[in-house]
C-alpha cells in the first residue's frame, strides 16, 4: 500500500494550535498546566502527554524585519526509522501506510528511542513507565477518517493523502510561492533522512521554522542496529577473543607506534 | 461586513487594519490565504498593528502603527491616492457623492469644524449640508473642478496629511508605510478589488466610528464597495454579535436598525415618528398616514429606500401587540418605552448611572463587565450598589462572584482603589445555569449576515437553559404578575403578544414560532409575508424586525425557515451559495452590488468581467405575471436595487439605496439628521491618554467625546507607556468559557504582558518575570512576554514605548490572572460610546 501522510503547509498555519487540542481530544490526553514562560509555544518539546506542538520561532530578518514562522511539530514517521533501529525489544514497527508505529505492550520505558530520535520526539511517560508518540491516529485511519489534526485544522495548512500525490501538490505549491513573495519556500520531509511520511511546505528554509536543517542518523545506531544486533550472539566470544589478541600485542606493537599512526593517517586521507 | 468571509477568496488585497484577524478569525482568514495562493488573484496581506501578530506573521506586508492613530495613517492614504490619480474615477464620478457641492457655511479650521459649541463640547450640524438649487435639487459638479464640491474640499482637507507628518503621528517607518500605501492603492485599477477588514483595534477608541468612516472614504475613492473582493469588513467577535445588533442591542435601536424614540415632541405620537425617522419628511406637509401614503407613491426627494420606515415600525408594532395595534390607536405606538433624550444608554453609562446608585437589579446575559467592563475596578465597585444580579452563564463567572474575596484581591495596595469584604456587599446574586451552543437550537447571524440554523447536538447538562428557555418564562410569569390589570400604564405588558410554548411540549418555546414573527406574517392568516417590499403599513402585516422579513415562506402548506437552507450550489463560482442559509437584507450576499458594474448597468468594469454580480437586462420581465413588461435587474447575486429601476430612471446611478441621495458618502453630511458627531470627514485627534500634544491639528482630543471622570486622566509625567488590549486565540473573550476547559488552559495559562526587548532592558525585565502595570485607574500584575515583535516608536521625534496585554483573564477557572480592564478608561466614541479600550497611558515595573 501506498505511504498515507499529513501535507502541512506554512503560508496557511495561524497558529491556532487547534491540532494540539485535537489532538489531546482523540487520544484523550490530560493537560499537563505549567507556567507561562514568555513564549506563546507554552511547551518547549513534545512530551509524554502531548504528541504535537506548534513550533513558534522569533527571530529578525536583515531586510524583511520582525519574523515569526510556526510549524507544526511531532513524529516524523521517517522511512528509515531511527526509533524502530534503537528499540532493543522490537516495540516500533512500520505499517503498511508508513506511519511508525509504537507498540506499548512490548515497550519497557529504556528510552534508547528519546536519545536517538534525530527530532528529539518520543518522550518518556513517567506514569505508565513507556513511550508516547503521535500514532498518525492509526486508529482513526483504519476506520477511513483523517488525523484529528487534519480533521480539526481551520485555515486550511493540513491535507491528508497519498504521500508521492502530495509531495507533487507540495512541488507545484512552493514553486508558487517562490514566485509570489517567498524566494526561499522549500519542502521539508522529501529526502531529509531518506524521506519523512509527514511533508512540510516551508515559506522559508527550515531553521527559520526551528527544525533542523539536514538531519543526521547518530552513528552508533547504525552499528548497533547493523552489526551488534543481527550478529549478537557470536559477538560475544569474537570480542573475548579480540581483547586476548589485543592484550599480547598491544606490548609488542607499542614500538612501532609512530609508524602504525602515520599508516592510518594516510589511509584516512585517500 | 458589506461582503462575506467566503468572498474574501476574490480579493485581489486585503489590509487588515485594528484586526488580530488570524487569531480570532482563524476560518476568515483561511479564505484570504486562499486568494493569495490562487493564481488569478496573486492576493497580498497587509497586516497594520502596533505589535507584530499571528496575523502579520503570515501576511505579506507588515507595518507597525501606534495605538489610537489610524485617522492619520489612513488620512495620508486618502491624500496618497488623490496625489498619485490612483482613484477609481468612474466610479467616483457615479457612485459617490464627490461631484455635491457643498454648503457655503461649511468650514474647517485649527482642528474644528463649523458648528462647534464649546460649553455644550458638542457640534451643530447644520452647516454640514449641500448646496441646492431652486427645485430643492443638490447642485453638483461632475468634473469635480468646483472649489465647493466634496472631492476638492476632501482633497484641501487631507493635504495636511503629508507621509512626514503621517509617520511622525504614527510612528511607522517611511519604508514601510510607503510599501502599504503602494500595494493596497493599486486596488484602484477597475480590474483589481481590495477588502479591509477591521476589528475591535478599530472599533474601541474615542474616534471608532471616525475610523470606519475614513475606511469608508478610501474604499470608496479606490472603488472597492459592492464589488466580490472588495468592502468594509467589520469582522465581529461573537458568532451572534450580528445578530443581537439586528435585533436592537443598542440602546438607540429598535430591531432593524430604525431609531428607537425618546422623550421628546418630535417623537410624541405615530405621525411625529414618521415624520422625525424618514429622511426628507420633515419639510412635508401631512397629518395623517393615509396622506403620507399619498407623498410615499408621489415620490420624496432624498429618502432612498427609508421611505419605507413607517411600514417597518407599523408592522413592528403589530408584531409586538396584535390586536391592540390598531390604526385608531396609532398601532400602540404610545407603548413603546420613551428613552430620556438627555441620557445616555450605553454600557459605561449603566455603570456610571449604577456607581451613583440609580439601578437597583442588573441581568447578565452572555456577559462578564467585571473583567471585559472598561474601568473594571470602578464597575466591580458599582455593582455593590446594586440590591439583585442575575448572572446567566456556563460557569460562576467572575461577575456572579464579584462579592467573593478573590474578587478584591489586588496586586498592589492602592488607597485609590475600592476595596470591598463579602460582608458588606448587601447585593442578592441569583445564578442561573445555561445551555452551551451545542445544547441548544435556534439561529445565529455571522458576521457575513447570514443567519444560519443550528441544530441541538447534545442535551444540556443538570438543569441548565436555554435562553429562550429561560426569557420566555420570564415574559410567561411577568405577564401572569400583570394579568387583569386594568391601571393604562400596564397595558404594554397586558397586551403584549406572547405565545411561544409549543403546542406539544408546553414546558419548552416553538423556535418556529418565534422565526414567524421575527420574520414577518399576515395576521389574517398567519402565513409569511415574502420580502420587506410587501410590508404595510395599515396594520395588514407584523415583521418583529424588516431586516429579516423573507426568511420564512409558505411551501407545500407548511412554513419553511430558510436559515435552515443547507444547498451548496454556488452560480457563478464567486462563494455566494445563496441557497445556504439566509441572508438579510433578501438574501443578498454583497450589499451595494449594483456598483459591481459600470454605471451603463450592463458592462463589467474592464478587465474584471467574472466578478460582475448584476446587471440591467432589458429582455427579460422584472415579474413573470407581466410578461409584456421588459427590463429588471439580474445576476448571481440578489440585486441591491428596486428591479425595474432602468436607465430612464434618474436612480439608475444611485446605488447605496440606504442613503437619501444614493450616493456613497465621501462627505458625511448632517442628512440624515445626526448620523455622525463630529465631522463630515474623519480627522486625526489623540486617544483621551496620549503620549503627544496635538500634531496635526490645535486639537487634542474628540472634541465631541463625551469625558467621564475629568480627574482621571492620566499624564505622561507619570505614565509615558502607550498600552493596549486584546485577545489571544486561545481564549475567548473574557474566558469565562474558555479558562475552565483544561486543555485551552494549558495552551495559554497565565495574564501576560507584552513588552519590547528595549523596554525590557530599560526596565530591567525578564522574560517570563513578574511585572506590575500601573494606570491612574489601578494595579495589575501579569508575566512578562519579552518580545521582538513590540519596538518602540519614534513619535515626533521622541521614543514612546508600547505594551500590549491580554483583557482575558480573571480570577476564575483553570487559568487564573489579574484583570487587564482594571487599567482602561471610562470614555467612549463620541457616536456609539464604544469604550476605549485599545490606547491609555500605563506604567511598568518589576515586581
Amino acid at each position: 500500500m501506498a505511504n498515507m501522510t499529513n501535507l502541512y503547509d506554512s503560508s496557511k498555519c495561524t497558529a491556532c494550535r487547534a491540532c494540539q487540542v485535537a489532538c489531546k481530544n482523540w487520544n484523550q490526553l490530560p493537560a499537563v498546566i505549567e507556567h507561562f514562560t514568555g513564549n506563546y509555544q507554552t511547551k518547549e518539546s513534545t512530551d509524554g502527554d502531548t504528541y504535537t506542538i506548534v513550533k513558534m520561532t522569533e527571530y529578525e530578518h536583515p531586510v524583511d524585519g520582525i519574523q515569526w514562522k510556526f510549524a507544526k511539530f511531532q513524529c516524523m514517521h521517517c522511512l528509515d526509522p531511527e526509533c524502530m533501529k534503537a528499540c532493543p525489544r522490537g516495540a516500533y514497527s512500520k505499517t503498511e501506510t508508513g506511519a511508525t508505529n509504537h507498540d506499548p505492550a512490548k515497550c519497557i520505558g529504556c528510552q534508547y528511542c528519546t536519545n536517538v530520535c534525530p527530532f528529539e520526539v518520543p518522550k518518556y511517560r513517567k506514569r505508565e513507565d513507556k513511550i508516547t508518540k503521535c500514532t498518525l491516529c492509526a486508529d482513526r485511519t483504519a476506520a477511513g477518517l483523517k488525523p484529528a489534526c487534519v480533521t480539526t485544522c481551520a485555515p486550511g495548512a493540513l491535507e491528508y493523502g497519498e504521500r508521492e500525490d502530495l509531495l507533487a501538490k507540495a512541488a507545484e505549491r512552493v514553486k508558487y510561492l517562490q514566485m509570489n513573495g517567498f524566494p526561499n519556500a522549500t519542502i521539508y520531509g522529501r529526502t531529509e533522512l531518506g524521506g519523512l511520511n509527514k511533508i512540510y511546505i516551508l515559506t522559508d528554509s527550515p531553521d527559520k521554522f526551528g527544525l533542523p536543517v539536514n538531519p543526521q542518523p547518530y552513528g552508533q545506531v547504525n552499528f548497533w542496529q547493523n552489526w551488534v544486533q543481527p550478529y549478537f550472539g557470536w559477538l560475544i566470544p569474537l570480542a573475548l577473543a579480540g581483547s586476548a589478541v589485543s592484550f599480547v600485542t598491544t606490548r609488542m606493537l607499542a614500538n612501532k607506534h609512530t609508524a602504525h599512526d602515520a599508516e592510518h593517517g594516510e589511509g584516512v586521507s585517500e | 461586513m458589506t461582503n462575506h468571509m467566503i468572498d474574501l477568496k476574490n480579493t485581489n488585497c486585503a489590509l487588515i487594519m485594528g484586526s488580530n484577524m488570524a487569531e480570532n478569525h482563524p476560518i476568515g482568514m483561511k479564505w484570504l490565504t486562499r486568494a493569495r495562493l490562487d493564481p488569478k488573484r496573486k492576493a497580498k496581506i497587509i497586516s497594520v498593528d502596533p505589535r507584530f501578530t499571528r496575523t502579520s506573521a503570515i501576511a505579506d506586508i507588515y507595518c507597525p502603527m501606534r495605538s489610537g492613530t489610524d485617522i492619520a495613517f489612513l488620512g495620508g492614504m486618502i491624500k496618497y491616492i488623490l496625489d498619485n490619480n490612483l482613484w477609481h474615477k468612474d466610479y467616483v464620478v457615479n457612485y459617490t457623492n464627490a461631484a455635491f457641492l457643498v454648503s457655503n457655511a461649511f468650514d474647517f479650521k485649527d482642528g474644528l469644524f463649523s458648528g462647534y459649541d464649546e460649553a455644550k463640547k458638542a457640534y451643530k450640524t447644520d452647516t454640514w449640508d449641500f448646496q441646492y438649487d431652486s427645485s430643492g435639487k443638490i447642485m453638483e459638479d461632475p468634473t469635480l473642478q468646483n472649489p465647493r464640491c466634496v472631492f476638492q474640499l476632501m482633497k484641501k482637507h487631507y493635504e495636511r496629511y503629508d507621509i512626514d507628518t503621517v509617520c511622525k503621528i504614527t510612528g511607522s517607518p517611511k519604508g514601510k508605510y510607503l510599501e502599504v500605501l503602494k500595494t493596497f492603492c493599486a486596488t484602484g485599477a477597475p480590474d483589481k478589488t481590495g477588502c479591509i477588514n477591521y476589528a475591535m483595534g478599530i472599533t474601541q477608541h474615542t474616534v471608532g466610528s471616525q475610523n470606519i468612516k475614513a475606511f469608508a472614504i478610501v474604499q470608496l475613492l479606490l472603488g472597492n464597495i459592492g464589488r466580490p473582493g472588495g468592502g468594509i469588513n467589520a469582522l465581529r467577535g461573537e458568532n451572534n454579535v450580528q445578530g443581537a445588533t439586528d435585533m436592537a442591542l443598542l440602546y438607540h435601536n429598535l430591531p432593524g436598525y430604525i431609531d428607537s424614540p425618546s422623550n421628546i415632541d418630535a417623537y410624541k405620537d405615530l405621525i411625529s415618528y414618521i415624520r422625525k425617522t424618514t429622511p426628507g419628511a420633515a419639510k412635508l406637509n401631512f397629518t395623517n398616514l393615509a396622506e403620507f401614503r399619498e407623498l410615499v407613491k408621489a415620490g420624496i426627494p432624498y429618502s432612498g429606500w427609508k421611505a419605507n420606515t413607517s411600514k417597518w415600525i407599523v408592522s413592528m408594532l403589530k408584531a409586538w401587540w396584535g390586536n391592540a395595534a390598531k390604526p385608531d390607536n396609532d398601532f400602540a405606538y404610545h407603548y413603546l418605552p420613551k428613552r430620556n433624550d438627555t441620557k445616555n444608554y450605553s454600557h459605561i453609562a449603566i455603570f456610571e448611572a449604577m456607581y451613583k446608585g440609580e439601578i437597583d437589579g442588573l441581568f447578565i446575559n452572555g456577559s462578564n463587565p467585571v473583567v471585559g467592563g472598561p474601568n473594571a475596578n470602578k464597575e466591580q465597585d458599582a455593582m455593590t450598589k446594586l440590591k439583585w444580579l442575575v448572572s446567566l452563564d456556563l460557569w460562576l463567572n467572575e461577575s456572579a462572584e464579584f462579592w467573593s474575596y478573590p474578587a478584591w484581591e489586588r496586586a498592589v495596595k492602592n488607597d485609590k482603589v475600592p476595596h470591598h469584604t463579602p460582608k458588606d456587599i448587601q447585593t442578592e446574586v441569583f445564578f442561573l445555569p445555561a445551555a452551551a451552543v451545542y445544547e441548544k437550537e435556534g439561529t445565529a447571524a455571522q458576521t457575513g449576515r447570514w443567519v444560519q440554523y443550528r441544530w441541538k447536538g447534545a442535551d444540556p447538562v443538570g438543569e441548565s437553559k436555554a435562553d429562550l428557555w429561560i426569557i420566555n418564562e420570564i415574559g410567561k410569569r411577568v405577564k401572569k404578575l400583570y394579568a387583569g390589570s386594568t391601571r393604562p400604564e400596564d397595558e404594554p405588558i397586558v397586551n403584549l403578544t406572547w405565545d411561544y410554548d409549543n403546542p406539544h411540549d408546553k414546558e419548552e418555546p416553538d423556535i418556529m414560532k418565534i422565526a414567524n414573527e421575527l420574520c414577518g406574517f399576515t395576521p389574517a392568516d398567519n402565513k409569511p409575508v415574502e420580502g420587506f417590499a410587501k410590508l404595510m403599513d395599515d396594520g395588514s402585516t407584523a415583521c418583529g424586525c424588516w431586516i429579516y422579513c423573507g426568511c420564512t415562506t409558505w411551501k407545500d402548506g407548511k412554513m419553511v425557515y430558510k436559515a435552515q437552507n443547507r444547498k451548496k450550489d454556488d452560480p457563478g463560482g464567486l462563494g455566494l451559495f445563496p441557497n445556504w442559509a439566509w441572508c438579510w437584507p433578501v438574501n443578498r450576499r454583497i450589499i451595494y452590488n449594483r456598483c459591481s458594474v459600470q454605471p451603463d448597468g450592463v458592462t463589467p468594469w474592464p478587465g474584471d468581467d467574472d466578478r460582475r454580480l448584476v446587471y440591467w437586462d432589458p429582455t427579460k420581465p422584472a415579474d413573470t405575471t407581466k410578461p409584456d413588461v421588459l427590463g429588471t435587474w439580474a445576476g448571481f447575486d440578489v440585486p441591491d436595487f428596486i428591479k425595474t429601476t432602468g436607465p430612464d430612471k434618474p436612480a439608475f446611478k444611485d446605488p447605496f439605496i440606504m442613503r437619501g441621495d444614493g450616493k456613497g458618502a465621501l462627505f458625511g453630511s448632517q442628512m440624515p439628521a445626526s448620523s455622525y458627531k463630529e465631522g463630515p470627514f474623519p480627522e486625526h485627534y489623540e486617544p483621551l491618554e496620549s503620549p503627544t500634544g496635538p500634531i496635526i491639528n490645535k486639537v487634542v482630543v474628540n472634541p465631541a467625546a463625551k469625558i467621564w471622570e475629568p480627574e482621571k486622566i492620566g499624564k505622561t509625567d507619570q505614565y509615558p507607556i502607550v498600552a493596549t488590549t486584546y485577545r489571544v486565540t486561545e481564549h475567548w473573550q473574557t474566558g469565562a468559557l474558555t479558562r475552565n476547559l483544561p486543555w485551552l488552559a494549558e495552551l495559554v495559562p497565565d495574564m501576560f504582558v507584552e513588552i519590547s526587548e528595549e523596554l525590557a532592558r530599560e526596565k530591567s525585565i525578564e522574560n517570563g518575570g513578574e511585572v506590575i502595570i500601573s494606570t491612574i485607574r489601578g494595579d495589575i500584575k501579569a508575566l512578562a512576554c519579552v518580545t521582538k515583535r513590540f519596538k518602540p516608536f519614534l513619535i515626533n521625534g521622541k521614543t514612546v514605548h508600547q505594551i500590549g496585554m491580554l483583557w482575558q483573564f480573571g480570577f476564575k477557572g483553570y487559568a487564573t490572572g489579574d484583570i487587564a480592564n482594571r487599567l482602561t478608561p471610562h470614555i467612549g466614541d463620541a457616536n456609539s460610546m464604544t469604550p476605549e479600550y485599545k490606547a491609555f497611558l500605563c506604567d511598568i515595573r518589576r515586581a
